[in-house]
């Protein structure tokens, strides 16, 4: 959920339009669908964006920024002040159910639930759960538990055998 | 006392204050200097998935060490910026530990510098994530996650290696029993780490030494490996700012693109 305050009618109007910035690693999901943006304030036009990073070491988090400054400014608003939060800590359990559609039919498995977690425990042994986003099977396996960005592992189907990706439980 | 209270409080506070600080450069250092070592792997990983397995917690460490940074410039203008703390300072100002500065070996023995590391991490985080000091605790909650799956990924390995070939086991055994003397200093707290559980019970040492050992124990017996005897420890140690010859070279490494061109935007 992301909270508005201040002038909430253009707050709503820049939540709809941060709704269609894309993420540049996974473009089909948006940041707002990410969960990434947590708050926006309006006061006489001015607004303030907070938004919270995934991985520490996630690269895209600058042209996150630059994608969502340019996005406000499109509105004819001034640019806005972008703040960095911590806490709480990002989880994928903010991904609602309409955006892992998205990334199924993108060919990335969605995050399980973190209560599906099991703490370090190897990952092989929780990867058998994960639904194959091709062919729903759930005799996958991981092959890799970082795949081409720290967010997803590599996996594969053994019964369709198509490798996919895993958007890794966070 | 309350008098007293007041009269001390400026020096108590500052004390405890500086102790924070050195506290958070232990744990900023650290994951600088490994996320450095790890990039060292990029392109030199023994299949394309592992190198980009290495060069993604390189990442995460870099971004965490980052993170840190900034948040001390935050509260103290004086340490001038994050690029500042990692570009110019000399390895006598570090205050990393000393396993995280040991050359990568061979693929061996990154692995278990990576189980010693990410195992300590992971449950100083799960305390720190439910500590009294915000700026700790907030970090911790986030970091903890990402050790998490370092630790998984490492620990994987680890069982390959020890349960793979004779080859593979005969190097995973010497890796653990070269390392082990470093595990001491993570174990033991700093004076910096002390002055804040004393204070303000930040997380408890003997909880978090014993769920590691624990942990290293398991593990490392199903790999068919074995936990050294010895209890000898390097008389090194980063938290004073005793550090090996290692960490200078490598922040010579490091540090030379930022200290050719000083103020330099790219």
């Amino acid at each position: 959920m992301v909270e508005i305050h201040g002038d909430t009618i253009t707050g709503e109007k820049v939540l709809r339009c941060l709704a269609e910035v894309l993420d540049p690693e996974v473009p089909v999901l948006s940041v707002v669908d990410l969960g990434i943006v947590r708050s926006i304030r309006v006061d006489d036009g001015s607004v303030t964006i907070a938004i919270t990073p995934t991985y520490s070491g996630c690269p895209a988090i600058e042209p996150i920024k630059a994608a969502i400054s340019d996005a406000v400014l499109g509105m004819g608003l001034s640019s806005p002040e972008i703040l960095t939060q911590l806490s709480p800590a990002w989880t994928t359990d903010w991904i609602a159910e309409p955006a892992r559609e998205k990334l199924r039919k993108y060919g990335i498995a969605p995050p399980l639930p973190r209560s599906a977690e099991v703490g370090i425990v190897p990952f092989s042994e929780i990867s058998s759960h994960i639904p194959c986003p091709h062919c729903d099977s759930l005799k996958t396996e991981e092959l890799s538990s970082f795949g081409a960005t720290a967010c997803k592992a590599l996996c594969r189907c053994k019964d369709c055998r198509e490798p996919f990706e895993y958007f890794k439980s966070f | 006392m309350t008098s007293n209270r007041v009269e001390h409080g400026g020096a108590a506070h500052t004390s405890s204050r500086k102790a924070l600080d050195h506290f958070v450069l232990e744990i900023a250092d650290d994951a600088l200097v490994l996320g450095h070592r790890l990039s060292e792997w990029c392109g030199h990983g023994p299949t394309i998935e592992e190198d980009i397995a290495l060069s993604n917690i390189s990442l995460d460490h870099l971004g965490q060490a980052q993170c840190l940074y900034e948040l001390l410039v935050e509260n103290d203008a004086n340490y001038g910026s994050a690029d500042k703390l990692a570009f110019f300072r000399d390895s006598f100002e570090f205050r990393n530990c000393i396993l995280v500065e040991q050359e990568n070996g061979d693929f061996a023995q990154t692995i278990v510098r990576q189980v010693y590391f990410s195992a300590y991490y992971y449950f100083l985080y799960e305390q720190l994530s439910s500590c009294p000091i915000s700026l700790l605790s907030d970090f911790a909650a986030k970091a903890r996650k990402e050790v998490s799956y370092h630790l998984r990924h490492a620990g994987e390995w680890i069982l390959r290696l020890g349960d793979g070939t004779t080859e593979s086991k005969a190097r995973a055994q010497a890796a653990i029993v070269q390392l082990w003397p470093f595990v001491e200093e993570l174990l033991a707290p700093s004076e910096a780490a002390s002055i804040l559980i004393a204070e303000s019970q930040v997380f408890e040492p003997s909880t978090v030494s014993s769920a590691y050992k624990q942990y290293l124990e398991t593990l490392l017996s199903e790999a068919t490996l074995e936990v050294p005897s010895s209890t000898a420890a390097s008389p090194l140690n980063g938290r004073q700012l005793k550090h090996s010859e290692h960490l200078s070279q490598l922040l010579s490494v490091m540090q030379s693109t930022a200290r050719a061109h000083p103020d330099a935007l790219w």
